[in-house]
């Protein structure tokens, strides 16, 4: 029981990080010009739409959670509103948070904005997907212990290597090189999406390693 | 012996101090004065070569010009000349740069770019060492051989009129002076017109040779509102009339004498764009340099950009020029331009004397000189001078005699360009014994403290200092006998070079004690702790101790700010790494904020909580505040729900708020200030404020700030010195306003402006009143030992001195770094650090990046420049170095002194007795950590391109931080004693 559902974490990151690698060479075959670091804000779009599209498709097939028993379509459409709104508050909560750390208030507005909803797809996407708006569920799985099932404990894993990818991903700015990749906010994207990858990656391990350990309530 | 943690760690600070004093002497290492120099003195100057032949011209070339005037204006920028700026304001200098004869150049002027160093530099041609900068204010004797020196040997009588750092450089040697002082930079009219009032008078009476005029007003109106502002307009005006003046009395002057005289237009330092200098900035580096004189041919067309030379190359060309021998210690090379129309033998004459000069001072300097290309091609070109004399003597075809002679003329130039270069690399010696000892002292400290922190850190607050034991071991004289013998070793074969071996042998041998001393007690110290956790590992008790993230993320920043000492760039934007780590820390604890408040309730089923959350669930604040939690989730180490009781309602949602608030008062405060390097000059809320136009709003945001103050400082006063706090609040305004930065609002228009040394003084009243009054109550608390209310009340009172004098000395814009700081601190006291209870030394690291924070959020940065020297005035007739630099110096640090006042406050109040010996000794550590690696750094990257310009000011920075910490460290102590009396 435990090994499928590793396994089919496993499957369903890799297929995460197929969509992300997808985002970098499938538009090159379509826009002219389109390279990472000088297109930077079409490839964000582009990445954060597949990203999302593939973890709604994920979603769709693998319906982790079955316990919504009532599908009449106005609580359907109440709940998407409201995903929405969520998803809306994680990037402008996050917009706020990066001038606060310093990002230009006025200038590069649009930049900064599409870091949130980069960041947001990495992290709050997969919060939406896995345990609907429901803001206590949020706060039980990011609390000590909270998890309840491996994909809790991985959607953990990923939105923290993601946040802390982006920490890191501002280190390298302040340095005279001179890189392209330096500029503001290249570099934390590029760390958001390194830290997402290394998530995807390490989570299913990590759980593959702990699993005897990792004990849930209800299971 | 026992010592409290508190008094061990503040002795291990004063004797850190030590070592990094010594360390500071041999990095920094007084200039060389070349021994053999004063017996060279009537050397008599290199003959022409000549191989076989004998040449007649074994003297000195007669000088080029009868008469030189050098007009040096205090940070005048390239492109105030050879800019947009120079054609507007400067069209008497621009039209003799482009169309008359002259020659111009761009001076690079070799950090740091400092008045007294550069001048140095002009007229001796030598680099000054970095430590110059120190003695910028209190400039000694300057004994080096110069220009001016030669000069006044060879009977040329020389006048200068303004900055009074040329008349203490040389004292004796003008027939006629007047020196201004530079210190009150808000005043930029009266120092120029100071010069400018001899100005006609001196030009008539032409009994003299050399005149020089230093013109500061410039450099003033550059640090009072930078290089945009339309007073530096007026200022080139007022220059370029001064030019045009004493370029039409000389010219005049030949018309009778038919001898051509030399007029140089310079300055000693450029200006940055916040309008300081000292770095390294190409806007600070490049000065103009003009060389106008009717011996120099007219130039036809536009010149914008003129070649780049070293600001060193003006001695060498002065000295030929007047007909002087080059000064010996002098680097530069001859501007060539300017003996151009010479005869060809001339020419030849002139770069021969600056070769041999050159590569005499290579040969003093370096032991393998021989193998030096410089050196070599010298050698070359002497021989084809020779053989070129020869063919000259024995008249030779002239074309043949002229393309022979360019040709070694072009050699000459290669080599004195070389010779130069290999000089200028050589000037930097490192007294390496000395860095060695004092890093070793600094190194045994940070040891000994790093081994004691368990013992120290424990409840007790006490540890075993083994101090008489190993005096009496024998370990101790065999390392003693060990030093002394290197010590004679390394003096005796190293000549005078050490400051170490120029000290007296009670001092040395005091030094050796303490190293052997420090490494007895290090000894010790890791033999108990080895023995201890030799115990410890027999009884595994408790493997696992409670380490919260935030602990993690204290230790990680610590030590990431250490590594990343180890960049130029993250040196010149050390700011962006504290405000990062800052906020970081603010969103760490909303995390533990957020824990306390909202997981202690999740455990149980309580509806109506959620109740009220549902329906604001997804409120932004709430939001960012989940992001920001997870932020740290890093490890899951189990730790239960700290026992906090939750606050309710109101309270409780203030206690949610308070990072918040905290975050975006660090957000304010950034934008206030733009400081470092990369986005120096980007727009920041200090230069608008600061500008002319916006001085109504600066008047009312400091009035705004200082009534802030004092509601956030009196709550915890007495009612006397809540008055006193008024008025000298009041007094600050009134300085202020005095001194033309505000305006009072029945006065607008621009009165004329004072030194505002009576208001300074009216405040320096009552700072001295209620420090006083502070110190009374503590000594009243030691005497009387239940009283700790008066204990209380004198720490605070101590406290709102000190923000008093802060409030003072800052500048007006700066005041909302004050009001902020205050309003952090009160957040944080009661919303954060009381209900989460943490513990002393979480708290000392806090309040040590906070002060670190704070410091940056000033306005200063890590280079010189940013020193606010203005501060050392307030209320001083004349420069007095003690209270200037104690001013100037608490000006500079009051963000870290005042977080740590308050850190004394805060844990005073608590009620653990060993939590100000913890705070104490973790403030110690935290400090010396990154001053011991950035030693071992510094030593190891003392090779670097960057090393003066980026690393050496970072390292008067760290001990000047240091000596700040040791003084810190003993108030702390003193407190500490009291508190164990009562």
């Amino acid at each position: 029981m435990k090994d499928t559902d590793i396994k089919r974490l496993l499957y369903a990151h890799l297929v995460c990080i197929f969509s992300i690698i997808l985002s970098i060479f499938i538009p090159s075959f379509f826009l002219e010009n389109f390279s990472i670091l000088e297109t930077h804000l079409t490839w964000l779009c582009i990445c954060s739409v597949f990203v999302t599209a593939v973890n709604l498709i994920l979603y769709l097939v693998g319906k982790p959670n079955t316990s919504s028993k009532r599908s009449s379509l106005s609580y359907k459409v109440t709940r998407l509103l409201k995903c929405y709104i969520y998803f809306l508050m994680s990037c402008f909560s996050f917009h706020v948070i990066f001038v606060l750390y310093g990002a230009p208030l006025t200038e590069l507005v649009l930049e900064t904005f599409s870091l949130a909803v980069l960041l947001s797809t990495f992290t709050t996407v997969p919060c939406l997907c896995l345990l609907g708006p429901n803001f206590k569920a949020w706060l039980r799985v990011f609390s000590r212990n909270g998890a309840t099932s491996i994909w809790e404990n991985s959607l953990q894993i990923t939105t923290i290597s993601s946040i802390v990818g982006t920490w890191l991903g501002a280190f390298p700015i302040p340095l005279d090189w001179g890189r392209p990749w330096q500029e503001w906010p290249i570099s934390c994207t590029l760390g958001a999406t390194f830290g997402y990858v290394a998530g995807l990656v390490i989570s299913p391990l990590w759980i593959y390693w702990n699993r005897k350990e990792l004990t849930y309530k209800n299971n | 012996m026992r010592l409290g943690s508190g008094a061990f760690a503040a002795c291990c600070v004063v004797i850190e101090v030590l070592g990094v004093a010594l360390f500071l002497r041999g990095f920094f290492p007084a200039p060389i004065c070349f021994s053999s120099r004063t017996e060279n003195e009537a050397e008599p100057p290199a003959p022409e070569p000549s191989s076989g032949a004998s040449s007649n011209w074994t003297k000195l070339p007669p000088p080029l010009f009868s008469k030189i005037v050098i007009v040096l204006i205090d940070g005048l920028r390239d492109d105030f000349v050879f800019g947009s700026k120079g054609v507007k304001f400067m069209p008497y200098t621009t039209y003799l740069v482009e169309k008359g004869p002259s020659h111009s150049f761009v001076a690079e002027a070799k950090p740091p770019t400092v008045t007294m160093p550069r001048i140095k530099a002009l007229m001796t041609g030598s680099l000054p060492g970095f430590i110059d900068v120190v003695r910028n204010l209190n400039s000694p004797t300057l004994l080096e051989d110069s220009v001016i020196s030669r000069a006044r040997a060879a009977g040329k009588r020389i006048v200068f009129y303004g900055d009074e750092t040329w008349v203490k450089l040389f004292p004796k040697h003008f027939v006629e002076y007047d020196g201004t002082t530079s210190f009150f930079v808000s005043d930029y009219t009266e120092v120029d017109d100071n010069v400018t009032r001899h100005l006609d008078k001196v030009l008539k009476r032409r009994d003299w040779d050399m005149l020089i005029l230093h013109y500061l007003g410039l450099d003033h109106i550059g640090h009072i509102s930078g290089p945009s502002s339309p007073l530096i307009g007026h200022k080139l005006s007022e220059m370029d009339g001064v030019l045009m003046k004493v370029h039409t009395s000389l010219l005049s002057e030949e018309r009778e004498t038919l001898v051509p005289n030399l007029l140089v237009l310079c300055a000693d330092h450029g200006m940055a764009e916040t309008g300081g200098h000292g770095a390294s900035s190409p806007e600070e580096v490049n000065t103009p340099l003009v060389l106008i004189s009717s011996a120099f041919g007219r130039k036809h067309g536009d010149i914008r950009h003129p070649k780049h030379v070293q600001q060193t190359d003006l001695a060498a060309t002065l000295s030929i020029g007047l007909g002087l021998p080059i000064p010996e210690n002098s680097v530069g090379s001859l501007l060539f331009p300017v003996v151009e129309g010479k005869p060809m033998r001339e020419q030849l004459r002139f770069l021969h004397l600056n070769t041999v000069q050159l590569s005499k001072l290579l040969q003093e300097n370096v032991p393998s000189y021989k193998k030096d290309p410089g050196f070599e091609q010298f050698k070359v070109s002497e021989r084809l001078h020779g053989n070129w004399i020869r063919l000259y003597l024995e008249e030779s075809s002239s074309e043949v005699l002229f393309n022979l002679g360019s040709k070694l003329r072009r050699q000459y130039l290669d080599a004195l360009r070389t010779l130069s270069l290999s000089l200028s690399r050589q000037m930097a010696q490192y007294d390496v014994y000395s860095m060695v000892v004092g890093t070793v002292v600094v190194l045994e400290v940070l040891t000994l403290l790093l081994l004691s922190v368990p013992q120290a850190l424990s409840s007790k607050a006490e540890l075993d200092v083994p101090l008489l034991s190993p005096v009496f071991s024998l370990l101790f004289y065999l390392v003693l006998l060990v030093l002394s013998a290197l010590h004679v070793i390394v003096c005796t074969s190293a000549g005078s070079q050490c400051y170490l071996c120029s000290l007296s042998w009670p001092a040395a041998g005091g030094v050796m004690v303490l190293i052997s001393t420090l490494l007895c007690a290090v000894t010790s110290a890791l033999a108990k702790t080895l023995a201890r956790g030799k115990l410890l590992s027999q009884t595994p008790a408790r493997s696992s101790s409670r380490r919260s993230e935030l602990d993690l993320l204290i230790l990680l920043g610590t030590v990431g700010h250490v590594l990343s000492l180890g960049a130029s760039s993250f040196i010149e934007e050390e700011h962006q790494t504290w405000y990062f780590l800052v906020n970081t820390l603010c969103l760490a604890l909303c995390r533990e904020v957020c824990r306390s408040c909202f997981l202690g309730d999740d455990c149980g089923p309580q509806h109506g909580l959620h109740a009220e959350e549902e329906p604001e669930g997804a409120t932004p604040a709430l939001q960012a505040k989940r992001a920001g939690c997870s932020v740290l989730e890093l490890d899951t180490v189990s730790k239960g729900p700290s026992p906090v009781e939750v606050p309710s309602g109101c309270e409780r949602w203030m206690v949610l708020a308070s990072p918040w608030l905290v975050l975006t008062c660090c957000r304010l405060l950034r934008s206030l200030n733009q400081t470092g390097v990369q986005w120096a000059h980007r727009p920041d809320l200090g230069h608008w404020l600061t500008s002319s136009d916006h001085k109504a709003e600066l008047s009312v945001l400091a009035a705004l700030s200082l009534i802030m103050i004092f509601a956030l400082v009196q709550r915890r006063c007495s009612p006397a010195s809540k008055v006193a706090m008024a008025f000298g609040l009041l007094g600050v305004y009134c300085y202020r306003a005095a001194i033309g930065n505000v305006l009072f609002p029945w006065q607008q228009d621009n009165k004329d402006i004072s030194k505002g040394i009576t208001e300074a003084r009216f405040v320096y009243v009552f700072v001295l009143g209620i420090l006083f009054t502070g110190t009374k109550d503590l000594l009243k608390s030691q005497v009387i030992p239940t009283d700790s209310a008066a204990r209380t009340l004198g720490l605070w009172e101590v406290y709102s001195g000190l923000v008093l004098l802060a409030a003072l000395l800052f500048r007006p814009h700066n005041l909302p770094v004050l009001v902020l700081s205050l309003l952090v601190q009160a957040i944080l006291t009661t919303f954060v650090w009381r209900p989460l209870r943490h513990d002393a030394a979480e708290i000392t690291v806090m309040h040590y990046w906070f002060g670190q924070a704070f410091f940056y959020f000033q306005g200063n940065s890590n280079s010189i420049t940013t020193v606010d020297i203005s501060a050392g005035f307030v209320g001083l007739d004349t420069y007095m170095e003690i209270p200037a630099v104690f001013l100037t110096a608490f000006a500079t640090y009051a963000g870290p002194v005042l977080w740590a006042s308050h850190l004394v406050n805060f844990l005073s109040s608590e009620t653990n007795s060993s939590a100000l010996s913890h705070a104490c000794f973790c403030y110690a550590l935290v400090c010396s950590f990154p001053v011991s690696a950035y030693i071992i750094l510094v030593t190891s990257l003392r090779y670097h391109l960057f090393i003066w310009s980026v690393f050496s000011p970072k390292l008067l920075y760290e001990g000047m931080h240091l000596l700040v910490t040791a003084a810190v460290c003993v108030f702390f102590t003193a407190m500490d004693r009291t508190n164990t009396k009562s």
